[in-house]
């Protein structure tokens, strides 16, 4: 498979909230193929430079263009939200959900969500109301709905913040595995090493801009601008 | 107080020995109010959650007039459906005046702006914590509706169980549309009127206490039966 | 939800249980004539006679004549001449025909600090009672009762106005319970006072007075208006209504030994 709803460019985009600019100007294309994290410091723009691209946020000035028409592509990407955002069903019958609306069968489509739930270790807590279960399992679970319409265009939001680490190797395997079939990442992390282990390319974002962008080998040799040199240091921002 | 003892002795010895009169008259309190909550859940719960989830022109003016129908007198709604259907009226022809029918339309009108009103007020809270996901999971507006009807059943049960209550003791719109004719029309809450008018007070506080057991009982019945399910469920 | 829906089938059901169709009509009658307990007697020897169910709408004098002008009862029973007069030039009714009277009484506290109890006639008991601005529960609901309660304080020659007067706008069992907790004086029929279950500290205090009697008609719907009407059936009622056997099932009818109607109706 190959993204065939990329690339994604974006034009000068700007995101104004209460007066204020909270992202932008950005320009950048998002290519098919790979995995492409975002880095940055608390408020730098990660969240809603990502709701943008997916197209949950109105922009206030510029444009966004995917190769196709934007209402061809919504059911072809998915988002994995910073806080999970859980149905009030069952474990089971939340990762199920999207094939529902694709109108699939219950039976179909529980027995398919059954299979990734388990793939993301949540086997043992299918038939478990998902507002009781843990912080980690409601992202597990958010990734594993996400990745069930096979999405061409995978957006994640800080998939791995709340799990161990034993987890997070676990999610890390998927998503280099869905990367490998063919589905393009894009994801936003403070975890360097997560960056280094996935990363193709990094975007580097602070105060709103993108102010870096560069193959990850390139990015972690060397950071161009001192602050991402200070970001990765884990040095306080001057 | 001795009233209230007596009324209490009424009701015991009237619900014991199943007075047919009771029974009849219970019954079809029971058919024309649940009917009645059953239609109006039908519409007011899909228009609640319809107000909470989009933003129209006229979103606002919906809700204002909502929430005035809620305050109508019964006696307006009863008279209103009187003049629809009176044998003089644009309706006459259906003969559905003094019918349970007409009491079934008199109080679905009642009761849908309390139903939809307080479904609002729930699914708006859920469509709250719901947006994004359904967004991003590009679920059409019918789709975003089911999944909040569903998932809020159980707040959604307490808005059709308002409406019930509300049904359930309603007397001023069903007297006038359903004429509280023995045998065919007469509710409790008509027959509690009619009695009240007789001086017959422990009667009519026998009723009245059969009709608050009735309430309980439903409440009650609904409660267990959603939780039955949800333990089947998960 | 899931269990309404399961539920609406049986009720609906119920619907259709109450719904059998043997020949039915509806006929509006005053309250005073329903609480009377009358028409207990009266309705299941109609059944039996005739097979002619008669389903009974009690409401006020005004309404049971609106009922009938709107076509949504077959016949009409009430008691206010100048009302009925008034309907039927309208064209609404086929004709009148008197059936009863029974006729009205004065009540009030025990006490009767106006003196009522003395008066010669039912116009003077009045004229005591404005006297003595006793209070005085009015049904004010434009009801046959009220329209004869107010004829008589027009020939007492008094504007009923003030803090004693108290119009309650509502029927005749209503306006007892107000005139009991209020130990008022109170107009009534005699039927729905003698059969009236809660007096309290209230006793009959003026009767006899022929200004007091109270002539029912019967007044069935015009055809001609609403063809829907069950005329026949009216007929048929109305032949029962004025046979030998209502004059003595109404002479008959008594409460605490005392006899409320007296069957007037004439042969035509
Ligand atoms: N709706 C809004 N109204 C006002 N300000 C907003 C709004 N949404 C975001 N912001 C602000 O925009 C800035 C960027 O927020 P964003 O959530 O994109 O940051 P982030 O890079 O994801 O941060 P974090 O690493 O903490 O998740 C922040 O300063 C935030 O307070
Ligand atoms: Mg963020």
């Amino acid at each position: 498979m190959v993204a065939a709803i990329l690339p994604l460019v974006l034009d000068e985009i700007v995101l104004r909230r209460q007066g204020r600019r909270i992202l932008g100007p950005v320009s950048l294309n998002v290519e098919a193929g790979g995995i492409t994290i975002l880095m940055g410091p608390n408020g730098s723009g990660k969240t809603s430079l990502l709701r943008a691209m997916h197209g949950l946020e109105r922009l206030s000035a510029g444009s966004l263009h995917w190769r196709v028409p934007e209402i061809e592509t919504r059911a072809r990407q998915a988002f994995v939200f910073q806080s999970p955002i859980v149905l009030r069903r069952s474990v089971v019958d939340n990762i199920a959900y999207p094939l529902i609306l694709d109108g699939m069968s219950r039976k179909a489509a529980r027995a398919l969500a059954a299979a990734r739930a388990e793939e993301v270790g949540l086997g043992e807590l299918l038939g478990r109301p998902a507002q009781v279960i843990s912080g980690g399992e409601k992202q597990k679970l958010a990734l594993a709905r996400a990745l069930m319409r096979e999405p061409e265009v995978l957006f994640l939001d800080e998939p791995c913040a709340n799990l161990d680490p034993r987890a997070m190797r676990d999610i890390e395997t998927i998503l280099r595995k869905a990367a490998d079939a063919g589905t393009k990442i894009v994801m936003s992390t403070h975890d360097s090493g997560q960056a280094r282990r996935l990363a193709q390319d990094i975007l580097f974002l602070c105060d709103g801009r993108v102010i870096e962008a560069a193959p990850s080998d390139a990015f972690f040799a060397l950071p161009k601008t001192p602050e991402a040199r200070a970001h990765i240091n884990g040095d306080l921002l001057p | 107080m001795n009233d209230i003892l007596l009324g209490l002795a009424e009701a015991a010895r009237r619900v014991v020995t199943l007075d047919p009169d009771l029974v009849e008259i219970t019954r079809l309190s029971m058919a024309v109010t649940l009917s009645a909550t059953a239609i109006a859940s039908l519409i007011g719960l899909p228009l609640g959650a319809w107000i909470a989830v989009h933003r129209f022109r006229a979103r606002r003016l919906v809700i204002a007039i909502l929430n005035a129908l809620m305050g109508l007198p019964p006696v307006v709604v009863g008279l209103f459906v009187y003049v629809l259907f009176s044998r003089s009226g644009p309706l006459g022809v259906l003969g559905l005046l003094f019918t349970p029918t007409a009491m079934v339309i008199a109080q679905v009108i009642i009761i849908t702006p309390i139903v939809a009103s307080i479904a609002h007020q729930a699914v708006r809270d859920l469509w709250a914590d719901y947006h994004d996901l359904l967004i991003s999971l590009h679920a059409s507006r019918w789709q975003r509706i089911g999944a909040l009807l569903w998932d809020g059943r159980r707040a959604l049960m307490t808005a059709s169980l308002a409406g019930f209550g509300r049904a359930i003791g309603e007397v001023g719109a069903i007297m006038i549309v359903g004429g509280n004719i023995d045998h065919s029309t007469r509710v409790l809450t008509t027959a509690i009127a009619l009695e009240t008018g007789k001086g017959n007070f422990d009667l009519a506080l026998a009723l009245g206490f059969v009709l608050i057991a009735l309430a309980v009982l439903v409440n009650l019945a609904i409660h267990y039966g959603t939780r039955t399910e949800r333990s089947s469920r998960w | 939800m899931k269990l309404v829906k399961a539920l609406l089938p049986i009720a609906l059901a119920a619907f259709t249980a109450t719904a059998g169709l043997a020949e039915t009509m509806k006929m509006s009658v005053t309250t005073s004539f329903a609480n009377s307990g009358l028409a207990e007697v009266l309705l299941p020897e109609i059944e039996k006679d005739t097979g002619i169910t008669v389903e009974l709408l009690v409401v006020g004098t005004g309404q049971a004549l609106e009922l009938g002008a709107n076509g949504d009862v077959d016949t009409v029973l009430v008691h206010s001449r100048a009302a009925e007069e008034k309907w039927l030039a309208e064209g609404n009714g086929t004709h009148r025909r008197e059936i009863m009277y029974n006729d009205f009484i004065v009540v009030g506290p025990a006490a009767d600090p106006a003196g009522a109890h003395s008066a010669a006639t039912a116009a003077d008991a009045f004229a005591a009672i404005a006297t003595a601005q006793a209070p005085f529960v009015s049904r004010g609901d434009d009801s046959g009762t009220h329209k004869a309660e107010l004829k008589l304080w027009k020939a007492a020659g008094v504007e009923p106005t003030g803090d004693w007067y108290k119009a309650v706008g509502q029927g005749m069992g209503a306006a007892l319970n107000t005139a009991a907790g209020l130990d008022a004086y109170i107009f009534s029929d005699r039927a729905t006072w003698l059969s009236f279950e809660n007096k309290a500290g209230l006793e009959l205090l003026f009767e006899g007075d022929p200004a007091l009697f109270n002539q029912y008609a019967y007044l069935p719907v015009s055809p001609t208006k609403y063809p829907h009407v069950k005329a026949a059936a009216a007929e048929q009622l109305e032949a029962w209504l004025t046979s030998d056997k209502a004059k003595e099932l109404i002479n008959g009818y008594q409460i605490a030994g005392q006899q409320l109607f007296n069957f007037n109706a004439t042969s035509e």
